[in-house]
């Protein structure tokens, strides 16, 4: 299955969050070997080049190491694998309160909002 | 990086017509591109001119070094927009043909695909559908060990899934040191198999920039730049 690209952002991007999420979601393990450029490239349906761009900017940030023979392995860095989940959760957090922006609520009523939610689950799982 | 073609000033009269004017354009090897136009913009008489179909009227059209003719057919591998085999023929006389043709055409290779897709190889050609016939011809083409592959409309007839397998086709059989030249306007389908974007318009070069150039400049697709650049 080709995988699920937007039209109107760069596709070695979506590319690299495709990939980091697969990491973070334990699809791939930490010092797991990857799939070679060629085989990801078709298994997405992108160009091999673009596949090449994006795993080049995955090892500059450290996320990925290359083995000179033996092709891409996920970093066992577990501190920086941490980070990176943060980092992914910050901006999820981020769009959030963007988008409760837009409609209108202003941080301290969204804050509420979610403490008045999770209340409402929990006295529903007790009930 | 290597040029494997290149147009200087390259221009083409038909009559007191201008099918191409002035146009300089070289790709490197390596790419996947996608010469992109609304219908008599260029495109077909770009490809003829690589194929030695046609002579320039002005200006020169070399592929790797060398003026389009016999020494460049060997290394360039042509898919034309229409059927050019004879329909009388099977499928494996149409590999036997290519095979005493072309040294660098692979026989199992191309027996492999047409294995997988239940190609019968006996079955003539006339008997098969439009977009069995267009993946014959692909897997034929596709098939040679060539430095630079032109593909005239190769995905003009067939069904999405049809489509599907060409570009899996297409993107399994190239290697790194060779071009692909696809000449469409079905951008969206192959928007994500290109290095870059070639859009000719009336006979000039108007963009040649890579998909993600496009993409992060102008915050939308080629597609959709495509449809703005030649609105009608």
């Amino acid at each position: 299955m080709p995988w699920e690209l937007d039209n109107d952002r760069p596709i070695y991007l979506q590319l690299m969050e495709r990939i980091r999420h697969d990491i973070i979601s334990g699809v791939y393990r930490p010092g797991d070997k990857i799939p070679s450029v060629r085989d990801l490239a078709l298994d997405a349906a992108v160009n091999p080049n673009t596949m090449q761009k994006a795993l080049a900017e995955l090892e500059r940030s450290g996320l990925l190491y290359s083995q000179r023979t033996s092709g891409r392995y996920i970093t066992d860095d577990e501190k920086l694998l941490r980070k990176m989940k943060m980092d992914l959760a910050s901006e999820h957090i981020h769009q959030f309160f963007e988008q409760m922006h837009h409609l209108g609520f202003s941080d301290e009523e969204t804050l509420e909002m979610i403490h008045e939610t999770l209340r409402r689950e929990q006295n529903g799982n007790d009930s | 990086m290597e040029t494997i073609l290149e147009c200087r000033d390259l221009t083409k009269k038909y009559g007191s017509k201008y099918a191409l004017y002035n146009l300089n354009l070289s790709l490197e090897r390596g790419q996947i591109v996608g010469l992109l136009g609304p219908n008599g913009s260029g495109k077909t008489t770009l490809i003829k001119l690589a194929n030695a179909l046609l002579r320039p009227t002005g200006g020169q059209i070399l592929i790797n070094g060398t003026e389009p003719g016999v020494e460049t057919k060997r290394i360039v591998s042509y898919l034309p927009d229409r059927n050019y085999l004879g329909k009388h023929m099977r499928v494996n006389e149409a590999m036997t043909y290519y095979n005493t043709f072309y040294e660098n055409f692979d026989l199992e290779r191309a027996s492999q695909m047409m294995d997988s897709l239940d190609i019968d190889p006996s079955s003539r050609l006339s008997s098969l559908s439009k977009g069995t016939l267009e993946k014959v011809q692909l897997i034929l083409v596709m098939s040679r060990e060539a430095d630079l592959y032109i593909l005239d409309e190769p995905i003009g007839g067939v069904d999405p899934a049809a489509r599907d397998y060409i570009l899996q086709t297409i993107l399994t059989n190239y290697n790194e040191n060779a071009t692909v030249l696809i000449s469409t306007h079905l951008i969206s389908d192959i928007e994500n198999v290109l290095d870059r974007a070639v859009f000719l318009q009336e006979g000039q070069l108007v963009l040649n920039a890579s998909v993600d150039e496009i993409r992060s400049q102008h915050g939308k697709s080629v597609d959709a730049l495509f449809r703005e650049v030649f609105k009608c």
